[in-house]
């Protein structure tokens, strides 16, 4: 009987707007996303140039390695630079992310506070060149930029990791939004499917609606115990509008656009995937389906302020966090 | 507008996949089910003759399909004489020549029937009247009495030809019949009076059909065309009983001699049978059928390529079987296809052995594999040294298995190699990077959709389809092609969104 109860009705999914694996595939990425547009955003150092053109703010390059010989210079190219990050260009799910916090005497420090050597880095180089990375195994390069120095007021949400934005962009509208915080079980990273904390957020402000850790609903981080009803991503509309503006930089119609907040620099585009996963429903606690109904029977050709403006309108909701006493966690 | 296209398409191979079927099934008699068994009869005519010292030519009538039974396949045995098939609108014959031949002379022909319920003759066309010959006196009173009388007591062809047999041999046989019957044999006698009458009749050779009977020799039969049928009907040429005996092989029906020989004496053929139950699909694969277009069937190929390609339509059924778990279900694979090709292995391997052998291969290539990876070798590189040790774990199990005495164990080497390396490839980059509980997701349904498309590509039933039906294969694409259309929930994915409506019911 328990077994039973972990299953649902194909009826309440489809009450829910929920889209499944093959709707996605069928319907939304197969129609909307041409196959030719795919490299831009599979190659991670197309992506960061072709943003750099569109005036949609990445994180700076600090230089690239296309050649193994080049890997011995990466030393040279690395003096000057505190923090930085080293990524295969064509890796995909957050593989052979290399994140050096700081270096102190030559040793390069993990934010885990592992220390690793000039070595180290260039062998980590050397794979991603020959693809241990990358989709299929093909050659790659690495790219190699500067550490986001994420916003502080996001700093209590997470552990370890950089938390980051995910906003799905249907035909140049953000649809739906989760914040993915990092915990102790998910390493640092934040997958979702490794234990990290999905945050589904509200379109129209950028506050917290719900949070889940491996689908189930949670109220408060696991490891630094605090309250995710209080989340609210700052410069929230420069982040919508930097998503939307995704969609005239790649013209893919169905897109899932992976956002972080620099201290600094604010909102900024850290990588486009153009096979956004399903689980921000999950998080969000409601289904795409209608969202991207509404969208489908918009008029081409608005410019992304009026976009923004609309699926601010549209999509607004009441956050469950701040309505649920804390009893109703107790499945939790 | 595509959409329609694509409908279109669909139903176009599904229509087409399912004629095709049926025809073959109609046409050819090859039933749905592999198990039916067919009844076939084995008949073989021993021909003797003196042969006078010159040329000499034989000719044998052959049976053709008729109501009841088909031709499989037909043999003959005859050291140095040509031989030629011929047919025409009369019946087929076989002619067998040679230039010098002396002495007891003795050529076989065997013929296999396949008892079919279904079977028809071929098409029926009334024959034409040959100019009966004219009766002597006092023969021609005595027939045309006879013919009077018996035209008096019947209603058609049928009543006529079943009075004038009765009048010829039964009880009421009287003077004009016997002084006939001098001049005639029995069923030769009545045909000539059917003709004389203006009914079409002709003496038929039928052998009748008994198991373990040798040195049978044909026996006559009358065939009347009926004019309201418009089809032969056979009479017993002593009781007048009408309707062929199930047992019946018509064997000449042209109204020619069974035998012809020319530069030969004391010629005789005589007959041989024995009947056995076969499966049908070796039935069919006897079939003797013509060569046309339709009849496009991988059994005309020879058997060697035949059973290659038995496996080779079966692997449609895996990918079907890989495409419904996938899209239908979601079950996650290493490898698309990978399941299907360690399916085949299976189905050599059978399943306990494979299964073992698989589980085997995999875990200590994942160990080995494990240690490869210190060597930060280049993927290549790395991915062939895993293939020669796969090769290496095979050999030694081989090895192993044989010395102790387990046979089985030797099937292990019909593991796909290369694929078995990349799986395991695969599996120890899945462990490094998602952990061990990924590993067993993905090493588990691509276990679950092997066995599963290993259970339906082994399935006699399937086998029996898939290898007899070409036409199945267009049906096994258009269910591809819609699969590939379905934009509903996967089976898993009601588990895996089952949280969100758990939040309906309190509010």
């Amino acid at each position: 009987m328990s077994w039973f109860n972990n299953w649902t009705w194909p009826t309440r999914l489809r009450d829910k707007g929920i889209i499944g694996m093959n709707r996605r595939n069928i319907r939304y990425i197969g129609r909307y996303n041409k196959r030719r547009l795919y490299p831009l955003v599979d190659d991670k150092l197309k992506t960061k140039l072709l943003a750099q053109q569109y005036g949609i703010t990445t994180p700076e390059l600090i230089g690239t390695v296309t050649t193994q010989f080049g890997v011995k210079h990466i030393g040279a190219m690395l003096t000057g630079h505190a923090g930085f990050v080293i990524k295969p260009a064509k890796g995909s799910g957050g593989k052979g992310i290399l994140v050096i916090e700081k270096v102190e005497d030559n040793a390069f420090i993990k934010p885990s506070g592992v220390k690793l050597t000039l070595t180290d880095v260039e062998r980590h180089v050397s794979n991603i060149l020959s693809g241990l990375y990358s989709l299929g195994g093909s050659p790659d390069v690495a790219v190699i930029e500067t550490l986001i120095n994420f916003d502080e007021s996001l700093m209590d949400y997470t552990y370890e990791g950089v938390p980051d934005i995910r906003v799905i962009v249907f035909k140049g509208y953000p649809v739906m939004a989760m914040m993915r915080l990092s915990t102790a079980a998910s390493d640092g990273k934040a997958n979702l499917h490794q234990g990290a904390v999905g945050v589904g957020l509200n379109i129209a402000t950028g506050a917290a609606l719900r949070a889940v850790q491996f689908d189930r609903p949670c109220f408060s981080h696991p490891d630094t115990g605090h309250d995710l009803a209080s989340l609210v991503v700052p410069q929230w509309e420069t982040l919508l509008n930097l998503a939307a503006g995704c969609y005239e930089m790649t013209g893919l119609g169905y897109l899932g656009t992976d956002m972080v907040l620099d201290r600094q620099h604010g909102p900024m585009l850290l990588e486009l995937n153009a096979r956004p996963g399903l689980a921000i429903q999950m998080t969000n606690g409601e289904g795409l389906r209608r969202r991207l109904d509404l969208i489908e029977r918009q008029p081409d050709g608005v410019p992304a302020k009026e976009r923004v403006a609309f699926a601010q309108h549209h999509f607004a909701r009441q956050s469950e966090l701040v309505e649920s006493p804390d009893t109703s966690s107790a499945s939790a | 507008m595509s959409r329609l296209m694509f409908y279109i398409i669909v139903g176009f191979l599904l229509v087409a996949g399912i004629a095709t079927s049926v025809h073959r099934h109609v046409q050819f008699e090859i039933p749905w089910l592999p198990g039916e068994q067919r009844q076939v009869w084995e008949i073989e005519a021993g021909i003797t003759f003196n042969a006078q010292g010159g040329p000499v030519q034989v000719d044998l009538a052959l049976p053709s399909h008729q109501a009841g039974y088909r031709v499989l396949t037909e043999n003959t045995a005859s050291s140095g004489f040509g031989l030629a098939y011929q047919a025409d609108e009369l019946g087929r014959t076989a002619q067998w020549t040679i230039r010098e031949a002396a002495g007891s002379q003795t050529l076989y022909y065997s013929v296999q029937m396949l008892v079919s319920q279904d079977a028809r003759s071929p098409i029926q066309t009334p024959p034409e009247m040959s100019p009966a010959t004219p009766w002597e006196s006092p023969y021609d009173t005595a027939a045309s009495q006879l013919i009077e009388q018996a035209w008096a007591r019947s209603a058609n062809n049928a009543t006529f030809a079943r009075e004038l047999i009765q009048d010829v041999n039964g009880e009421r046989q009287g003077e004009n019949a016997r002084l006939l019957l001098s001049q005639e044999n029995p069923a030769a006698l009545v045909v000539r009076l059917l003709n004389q009458a203006g009914v079409s009749a002709r003496e038929v050779s039928g052998l009748l059909l008994e198991d373990g009977r040798r040195r049978q020799t044909l026996s006559s039969w009358i065939q009347v065309f009926d004019e309201t049928g418009e089809e032969w009907s056979i009479f017993h040429p002593l009781t007048g009983a009408q309707g062929k005996p199930d047992n019946l092989l018509l064997w000449e029906t042209g109204g020619r001699a069974v035998l012809e020989v020319q530069g030969g004496t004391n010629s005789r053929v005589t007959f041989s049978m024995m009947t056995h139950d076969q499966p049908a699909s070796a039935a069919v694969r006897n079939h003797y059928s013509e060569d046309t277009l339709l009849n496009f069937s991988i059994h005309s190929l020879p058997l060697e390529e035949q059973a290659l390609f038995q496996t080779i339509l079966l692997i449609p059924i895996g990918a079907l079987m890989v495409v419904f778990l996938r899209v239908l279900v979601g079950v996650k694979t290493s490898g698309t296809f990978m399941p299907v090709l360690i399916a085949l292995a299976f189905i050599q391997t059978t399943l306990p052995t494979g299964l073992i052998g698989f589980l085997l291969i995999v875990a200590v290539g994942l160990v080995i594999r494990n240690y490869l990876s210190y060597l930060n070798l280049l993927l290549v590189a790395r991915v062939s040294a895993v293939i020669i040790t796969v090769i290496a774990i095979i050999s030694i199990f081989t090895v192993l298995a044989y010395r102790m005495g387990l046979s089985a164990g030797l099937t292990i080497t019909f593991f796909p190699m290369i694929i078995l390396a990349w799986t395991i490839e695969r599996m120890s980059i899945l462990w490094e990077e998602e952990g061990p509980k990924q590993v067993l997701i993905q090493g588990g349904g691509s276990l679950i959709t092997a066995i599963l498309a290993y259970l339906a590509m082994n399935n006699p039933w399937v086998r029996h389809i898939t290898f007899n039906f070409l036409g199945v294969q267009l049906i096994l694409m258009a269910l591809i092609l819609l699969l590939g259309n379905y934009t509903g929930y996967r089976l898993l994915e009601l588990r895996r969104f089952k949280p969100i409506t758990d939040d309906e019911k309190p509010s």
